[in-house]
C-alpha cells in the first residue's frame, strides 16, 4: 500500500538500514521446532519473525470438503495482534490474511504430491509473531520448510521474497518501512526446480520492463533463501543424530 | 463433482485440438458492454456484462471518519457480494474466499494506481468523504474479476459528489456539485491455464478446468498496477511477460468502453 508522502530510503547508495539494492536482510530458518505438530519451522527473517506447522495428512472436517481423488489443503495465515509495531491488531482472519491464506493455498497445491493422500487434508498453519514487511512471503518459506519436515511428498521447496520500487529504484526484499512508502511492492513465490511463478501479487505501478527486472532479482535472491531452507532441513537431521548419539533416543524435538 | 469432470473433460478435449466451445480464439474476449448509470438512485453506478457474464456496481458516499492512522484522507472500500442467483453453486453465508479476493483484487487495482485522490476527500476536521464500491454478482459465466472491475470502474466515473453541509454534517445527496475526479481508468485482463494452454477470458466451464489463473490490472498502455497469480498451477517468467503484452494492449480497448 503505497502511501504518497516522499521518504527518502536511498541515502549514499545504500538503504535505511544499511543494505545494497539485491541484498537480503538477515535470514535464519529452524525446522522441527514444534513437538505437537507432524512438521513445523520457525523463520526470522530481519525483524520478521514467523512459525509455521503442519497437520496432516489427517480426516478432512468439515466432512464434506472431502476430495476422493486428493488430499485437500487448509492454509491459514494469520498475523498476531500483537505482532505490529502500531496499535493492538484485531485477532483472527481479516479479509488481507483471508486472501493471503487462499493465494498460499494455490502455492502448496501446486507442489504438495496431494494425490497421494486421497480423502484427506493437510493444514499448513503459519502464525506471524512479529511483522515488518515480507510476512508473507517469509511464512510461505518457512511452511514450505514445515512440510518437508512433516515427511510430507513435494515436487519442490518453495521460497520467495518480496521485490518493489522505492525512489524509483527496484530493491529486494521490501521492510515495512519500504513497503510503507516505497512506490510498489510485488511478492513472488518460485519453485526453484521449475522456475514457474507460483505467487505474485503486484500492488502499486511498475512497467513492464521493471517487472522483468524485478522478477530476476527475485529469482537470484530466491537462491540464497532456498539454500537456507535445504540447511535447515539438514540440521533439523544432525541435531536428531546427535541426540541420539547422546543416549536421548532423539526422535520427537 | 462427476457433472464437473465431463465439462473439464470437454474443456480440455477441446483445447487439445486448439479450439473453445463457443468457437473464440485462445486470447480472444467475448463481447464486452458497459452500461453506466443502471441504478441512478445510486450515486455512481454501473452494469458490466462480458458474454454472459454480469456484474452490477453502485458507488455510494458518506460522510465518514477517517481511520485513525490516515487522518487526512478519505476512505474508500470495495465489497462484493455473490449472491445465490448468480450460480448453482453459490451458497448464501457471509463472504467466502473468491467474494474476498475479487473485491480485494480490484480495490488493489484503483488504489495502487491512486485514481482516486483520497487525500482530496477531507471535508472538515475529522470528517472525510467515503466511497463505497459495492459488487454485485448477478450471472456467473466465468471472468468475474474483468467484469467487476469494469464495474466498479464505470460507477466511478459516473459518481457525482454530493455536496456536503457542515451544518448538519450531512451529505446532500439530491445537490451534487460535481463527477467525482478519476485520475485513470483501471481494467483488468484475466488469464486460465489450462494444460499449457493460456487463454484469456475463460467461460465458467473454462474456470472449472483451469489450473490457474493470472490477473492483471493496467493503469495506461504502459503501466501495470497490479497482479494477481490464483490457483495451483505455475507461470513461467516467458508466459507472464507475454500475458502482460496483451494486458497492456487489451487492456487499452476495453479502457475506452468505460
Amino acid at each position: 500500500m503505497a502511501v504518497s508522502e516522499e521518504k527518502q530510503m536511498i541515502v549514499n547508495g545504500k538503504r535505511l538500514d544499511g543494505r545494497g539494492f539485491n541484498d537480503l536482510r538477515p535470514i535464519s530458518i529452524k525446522a522441527g521446532v514444534l513437538k505437537r505438530a507432524n512438521g513445523s519451522a520457525l523463520i526470522e527473517w530481519g525483524r520478521n519473525k514467523v512459525l509455521a506447522g503442519i497437520f496432516g495428512p489427517r480426516e478432512v472436517v468439515p466432512r464434506h470438503m472431502t476430495n476422493p481423488k486428493r488430499a485437500i489443503i487448509q492454509a491459514r495465515y494469520i498475523m498476531a495482534p500483537f505482532s505490529g509495531q502500531e496499535e493492538h491488531g484485531r485477532s483472527g482472519p481479516n479479509r488481507r490474511s483471508m486472501e493471503i491464506s487462499k493465494v498460499a493455498k494455490h502455492v502448496f497445491e501446486n507442489v504438495v504430491m496431494t494425490n497421494m493422500f486421497p480423502k484427506t487434508m493437510i493444514n499448513v498453519d503459519m502464525e506471524v509473531l512479529q511483522s515488518d514487511g515480507g510476512t508473507r512471503v517469509a511464512a510461505i518459506t518457512a511452511a514450505s520448510v514445515a512440510l518437508a519436515d512433516a515427511g510430507i511428498p513435494m515436487k519442490d521447496l518453495v521460497c520467495g521474497v518480496s521485490t518493489g520500487r522505492i525512489n524509483g529504484q527496484l530493491v529486494v526484499d521490501l521492510d515495512k518501512t519500504e513497503d510503507n512508502y516505497g512506490e510498489s511492492d510485488m511478492p513472488l513465490i518460485l519453485s526453484p526446480r521449475t522456475g514457474e511463478v507460483l505467487l505474485h501479487q503486484i500492488d502499486g505501478k511498475l512497467t513492464k520492463e521493471e517487472i522483468a527486472q524485478a522478477m530476476d532479482m527475485s529469482f537470484e535472491a530466491s537462491k540464497k533463501i532456498h539454500e537456507l531452507q535445504v540447511a535447515a532441513l539438514k540440521g533439523r537431521y544432525e541435531r536428531v543424530l546427535a541426540e541420539t548419539e547422546n543416549g536421548n533416543n532423539g526422535g520427537g524435538n | 463433482m462427476i457433472l464437473d469432470e465431463v465439462k473439464e473433460a470437454y474443456v480440455r478435449d477441446l483445447l487439445a485440438k486448439g479450439s473453445r466451445a463457443d468457437g473464440r480464439q485462445l486470447l480472444q474476449y467475448r463481447k464486452v458492454k458497459v452500461t453506466k448509470g443502471a441504478y441512478p438512485n445510486a450515486e455512481g453506478s454501473a452494469l458490466a456484462e462480458i458474454g454472459d457474464t454480469k456484474v452490477a456496481a453502485g458507488v455510494k458516499f458518506d460522510a465518514a471518519i477517517p481511520f485513525p492512522d490516515r487522518p487526512q484522507e478519505g476512505v474508500f472500500m470495495v465489497n462484493s457480494e455473490f449472491p445465490i442467483l448468480a450460480h448453482p453453486a453459490f451458497e448464501p453465508g457471509p463472504p467466502n474466499e473468491n467474494s474476498i479476493e475479487l473485491a480485494r483484487v480490484v480495490d488493489r487495482g484503483i488504489r495502487s494506481a491512486e485514481v482516486i485522490d483520497l487525500k482530496s476527500l477531507v471535508l472538515e476536521e475529522g470528517k472525510v468523504l467515503g466511497i463505497f464500491v459495492d459488487l454485485y454478482v448477478l450471472d456467473h459465466s466465468g471472468n468475474l474479476i474483468d467484469c467487476a472491475a469494469l464495474a466498479a470502474m464505470a460507477a466511478l466515473a459516473d459518481a457525482k459528489v454530493p455536496k456536503y453541509d457542515a451544518e448538519t454534517k450531512k451529505l446532500l445527496r439530491d445537490q451534487p456539485v460535481g463527477a467525482l475526479p478519476i485520475a485513470h481508468k483501471i481494467v483488468t485482463c484475466s488469464f486460465e491455464k489450462i494444460g499449457s494452454k493460456i487463454l484469456a477470458d475463460g467461460t465458467d466451464e473454462e474456470e472449472i478446468a483451469s489450473d490457474g489463473r493470472y490477473t492483471i490490472a493496467t493503469a495506461d498502455s504502459k503501466t501495470i498496477c497490479a497482479t494477481q497469480k490464483s490457483g495451483a498451477a505455475g507461470f513461467t517468467r516467458q508466459e507472464i511477460v507475454k500475458m502482460m503484452d496483451i494486458a497492456l494492449e487489451k487492456g487499452e480497448e476495453l479502457r475506452k468502453l468505460i
